[in-house]
């Protein structure tokens, strides 16, 4: 049985932890509803760019001339994969279900002779992805310095994946993300985004001939790496949607928890004090009766 | 009738308004666009856009980088990546 005064420090040291769950808890209710309305605020481009990008899928055909990064290098030898995490812990199992897909993936890969590399995005998924492929990683985007995703990173990690892409350092990207689906689900996503996969063309046949300046095919290798980047800062927003989510989640249930903690060794605590002061009282009353 | 405007940025919808005209730096040329346009669509250089509230009102400016354009049924959409002012 421990003794009273180290219960009373155990009951104060889990007091101070739940504080500060309480406070995480608070501020990722506070974060997910700005970081939700910053993915619902970034619907309408990428829905309009998805919608262009299918009308002009429909119409131009891949070939060998098509561009690269519509129509792959031809090879399908070394993968990389971009693993989006956050910079932070305290959200449960955010990073570590990215992280575990990303890995299926890569044995997956492995197992069928290919290469894998990856490329990360945040600070958390680092170690856990050294351990198994220490040399696999070719690229790191830190995200310390930010408080919010914004679009400026993700042109930054798009340009760089085109640099690589373009030196032929890869053949195939996948992003690993979190969808955010509501505060308690977050659905690890993996998504190829290099080549680009051709949206589906779009039924928008209003019976008028659209006009193209200039032609089809160079409209569509500008877009593409817009499209590229558009899909990466979707990533990083329902990343940052869902990394609050899960931290709020995972802060209350740690909350409660340590509430539970507290009543249990609160009642311990009373127990022994009562049973310290039985104890005195006999040995007090045994005193007066032998004299 | 007035010309519907869109113009948005992957952080969120800028304007959303009609408008009389609107004068594109497409990027083989300037173009301006007006109710009833012909179906039509074009990368935009960076540089800036004029919208006409009215007809007589003084332009508007818009400087945007990284921009297409899209005109169909329901007006012109301008999507661009970075838009001041």
């Amino acid at each position: 049985m421990a003794s009273l005064k180290e219960l009373k420090l155990r009951i104060n040291s889990v007091k101070s932890t739940q504080k500060i769950t309480k406070a995480k808890q608070m501020v990722a209710a506070a974060k997910l509803r700005k970081a939700q309305a910053a993915a619902e605020a970034a619907r309408p481009y990428a829905a309009r760019l998805a919608g262009v990008m299918g009308s002009l899928a429909g119409k131009v055909t891949v070939s060998g001339s098509s561009p690269k990064l519509l129509a792959g290098t031809g090879k399908d030898q070394v993968h990389l994969l971009v693993v989006a995490n956050s910079d932070r812990g305290l959200c449960g199992a955010f990073n570590s279900n990215i992280v575990k897909a990303a890995k299926v993936k890569a044995t997956e890969l492995q197992a069928e002779g290919k290469t894998v590399l990856f490329y990360l995005v945040g600070r958390k998924g680092r170690a856990q992805i050294r351990r198994d492929w220490p040399n696999a990683i070719i690229g790191q985007f830190d995200t310390t310095g930010v408080r919010e995703p914004g679009f400026t990173e993700a042109e930054a990690i798009a340009n760089e994946l085109l640099g690589l892409f373009e030196a032929g350092k890869f053949d195939v990207a996948h992003l690993f993300y979190s969808k955010f689906r509501s505060a308690l689900v977050q659905v690890p996503t993996a998504q190829q985004i290099i080549p680009v996969p051709a949206p589906a063309a779009a039924a928008t046949d209003d019976g008028a001939v659209v006009e193209y300046e200039p032609d089809e095919e160079t409209i569509l290798v500008e877009l593409l790496p817009r499209y590229l980047r558009t899909q990466l800062f979707g990533a990083l927003l329902e990343n940052m949607a869902s990394e609050q989510g899960a931290s709020m989640t995972a802060m209350d249930n740690a909350t409660r928890n340590a509430g539970e903690l507290i009543n249990k060794l609160t009642i311990q605590y009373n127990r022994s004090r009562q049973a310290a002061i039985t104890t005195e009282l006999i040995e007090i009353i045994a005193g007066a009766e032998a004299l | 009738m007035p010309l519907h405007f869109e113009l948005v940025t992957p952080a969120k919808l800028v304007r959303s308004e009609s408008v009389h005209m609107v004068v594109v730096p497409g990027s083989e040329g300037e173009f301006g666009v007006l109710e009833g346009h012909a179906p039509f669509m074009s990368t935009v250089k960076d540089g800036v856009i004029r919208v006409y509230k009215s007809e007589n009102a003084a332009p508007e400016d818009i400087a945007v980088s990284g921009g297409f354009a899209e005109v169909g049924a329901n007006g012109l959409t301008v999507l661009a990546e970075h838009v001041e002012g």
